[in-house]
């Protein structure tokens, strides 16, 4: 295999890391400074971000997911992550090369690894979700109780509704209510559905606005273009 | 005073700084964190109109003139409140002091209001300091940074028992406001670092403090919109949010703008420039301009002049006692600014109406 064509897979890997935050691929966002791989099978991923002061627990995530996407290549024996330009790069950088976790790599700074902080943003993509897909059916709240996943026709936004809740562990099946709790995956009374509709608007809007600000500011420290950037999510 | 189709506007500007981030006020060893959190500051300015933007050099150390002509001359702001960002970990003469902000406030008779700070952290020293800046600089409102750095810790919550000590020694001393900044790196730094349960737990504990969560917890505004909707005392401060979306991001302004109305409600919206990160001219003159770009936002509660009115100064004036002239009060019908029963948190339409 040439390294080229490992290089343009590890684009690939890379494209299925998203912000944990931004529920968006890094690459699409512009995070992914360059992506290379050598003849011996050694690839090298540099990231960057927004602001020298981006959240180290998301950062964290983002570099620890973008080893494990490109570390199971096959052709890839020897994978470096580096996080540039960010106050934390170094602990980053080296608790996850020695694979060493969250809480040994800010000791003294953390007490649980991430796990818990990424189930609560997938619950925000669930909510951001469902506000897109229900934006699209203009039914009133009482007959959108009583929707099913199969009751709908397939879109993007749907089938991204559903591996959302399907990572959480959340009914996703074509018998599973459109409107659930994504706490608790019980479904939402009819009553109980205006209310949940504001906030899954109000969660969307809050993520679109936070995506818009991200970029902004990428763009401001960063003019180039990331690598995988124009590609589609 | 902005005066636009003939309605008059007073202009509290309840979020601002005077800042020197100048490398001369960097901590030897920690210039890579002064450097790249006025660095950070300016990338934000970039979100501004093009013909707005400083060059670094200008925008690390601004002048008193700048200020003065940006803010007062050219800026409409009838009355500016600073709120101080210490950092002195990185900037030697800290980032922007009450001391710095008194001293230019001195100079300028009724222009600007100096608040103070705290940090739990500090201890009885703390205290102290705290009873000598509101004696001396007559504070009645903190500004509170949570994800300051002290001494090895990156931060702390309102939840703490020391911060707690520290809220009750604002009641006995007079203070009203409690600006919270909801910014990066909290500690412990597994949690969600714009959590704002905090400010949950604190307003419900000191129901007589106003809490102004500035920022509106962006970038967490959902969070911060459920917890406000409950508890009467909490408004949001919009410092970021017009300088950082009305211009770069529109249609996302016109959200974050309909779900803020709906949640909390224009009697407890208070503008801040955040000056020097953006001026505070266009940003007035862009909100009295602004409505909701189409039909789609339908369903957001409506903006007029009595809307924009509040928000850019009545409200403000009222959480801070500012003499407000006659011609610039609401007309009768118009509503109470800063009334923390709002009109729109009471609807049965709204959410707080509702089991949330």
């Amino acid at each position: 295999m040439t390294s080229a064509l490992v290089g343009s897979r590890i684009l690939a890997a890379l494209a299925r890391v998203r912000d944990p935050e931004l529920d968006e691929p890094i690459t699409t966002l512009g995070f992914v400074a360059s992506a290379s791989v050598d003849a011996g099978g050694t690839a090298e991923v540099h990231l960057r971000l927004p602001t020298y002061f981006c959240a180290p627990n998301f950062a964290y995530l983002m570099v620890a997911d973008a080893f494990d996407a490109v570390s199971t290549l096959d052709g890839v024996r020897h994978t470096t992550v580096i996080l540039d330009d960010h106050f934390a790069s170094d602990a980053i950088n080296e608790g996850v090369a020695a694979r060493a976790g969250f809480v040994r790599s800010f000791e003294g700074e953390a007490v649980d690894e991430l796990d818990s902080l990424r189930a609560d943003f997938l619950r925000k993509a669930v909510m951001a979700g469902t506000d897109q897909v229900c934006r699209t059916l203009d039914l009133p709240p009482a007959e959108l109780a009583a929707v099913r996943l199969g009751d709908l026709s397939e879109s993007e936004a749907l089938d991204r509704l559903r591996r959302r809740r399907r990572e959480l562990g959340l009914p996703a099946g074509d018998d599973a209510p459109l409107l659930i709790d994504p706490k608790t995956g019980a479904p939402i009374g009819a009553d109980a559905v205006p209310l949940h509709l504001r906030k899954a608007r109000l969660t969307r809007t809050s993520l679109d606005a936070n995506t818009g600000i991200c970029r902004g500011m990428l763009r401001h420290r960063y003019p180039t273009d990331g690598q995988g950037e124009g590609a589609l999510p | 005073m902005y005066e636009k189709d003939g309605e008059k506007y007073f202009i509290v500007d309840s979020h601002m700084h005077y800042w020197n981030a100048a490398p001369s006020n960097w901590v030897p060893g920690a210039e890579q964190y002064a450097k790249g959190w006025i660095e950070c500051f300016h990338a934000y300015q970039g979100l501004g109109p093009a013909e707005t933007h400083w060059p670094i050099g200008k925008f690390m150390a601004y002048t008193e003139d700048d200020l003065m002509k940006d803010v007062f001359e050219d800026g409409y702001v009838d009355v500016a409140i600073f709120q101080p960002t210490y950092l002195t970990e990185w900037y030697r003469e800290g980032f922007n002091t009450t001391e710095r902000n008194a001293a230019l406030g001195a100079k300028h008779p009724g222009k600007f209001i100096a608040n103070t700070r705290w940090d739990p952290r500090d201890g009885d020293d703390g205290l102290k300091k705290l009873a000598e800046n509101v004696d001396r600089f007559g504070s009645i409102g903190v500004k509170l940074y949570t994800a300051e750095w002290n001494n090895g810790s990156r931060g702390w919550t309102l939840k703490d028992p020391a911060a707690y000590r520290y809220l009750e020694k604002c009641q006995e001393l007079g203070i009203k406001n409690i600006h919270v900044h909801k910014g990066p790196t909290i500690w412990p730094l597994d949690k969600d670092a714009f959590d704002v349960s905090d400010v949950d737990h604190a307003a419900t504990d000191f129901p007589a403090l106003n809490f102004i969560v500035e920022h509106v917890g962006l970038p967490r505004i959902e969070d911060f919109c459920f917890m406000a909707t409950q508890e009467p005392n909490v408004y949001a401060g919009l410092s970021v949010v017009i300088g950082g979306l009305m211009h770069a991001r529109p249609r996302f302004f016109a959200k974050v703008m309909g779900e803020l109305l709906f949640w909390v409600g224009e009697d407890k919206m208070t503008f801040g420039s955040d000056y020097g990160i953006w001026e505070p001219k266009w940003q007035i003159e862009g909100f009295v301009d602004w409505d909701y770009p189409g039909s789609e936002f339908d369903d957001y509660p409506r903006v007029n002049t009595a809307t924009k009115k509040k928000i850019l100064g009545l409200n403000a004036a009222k959480l801070y006692g500012i003499d407000v002239p006659e011609e610039y009060q609401l007309g009768a019908g118009e509503g109470a600014p800063a009334a923390r029963d709002d009109a729109v948190g009471v609807s049965s339409e709204s959410p707080a109406a509702s089991p949330a």
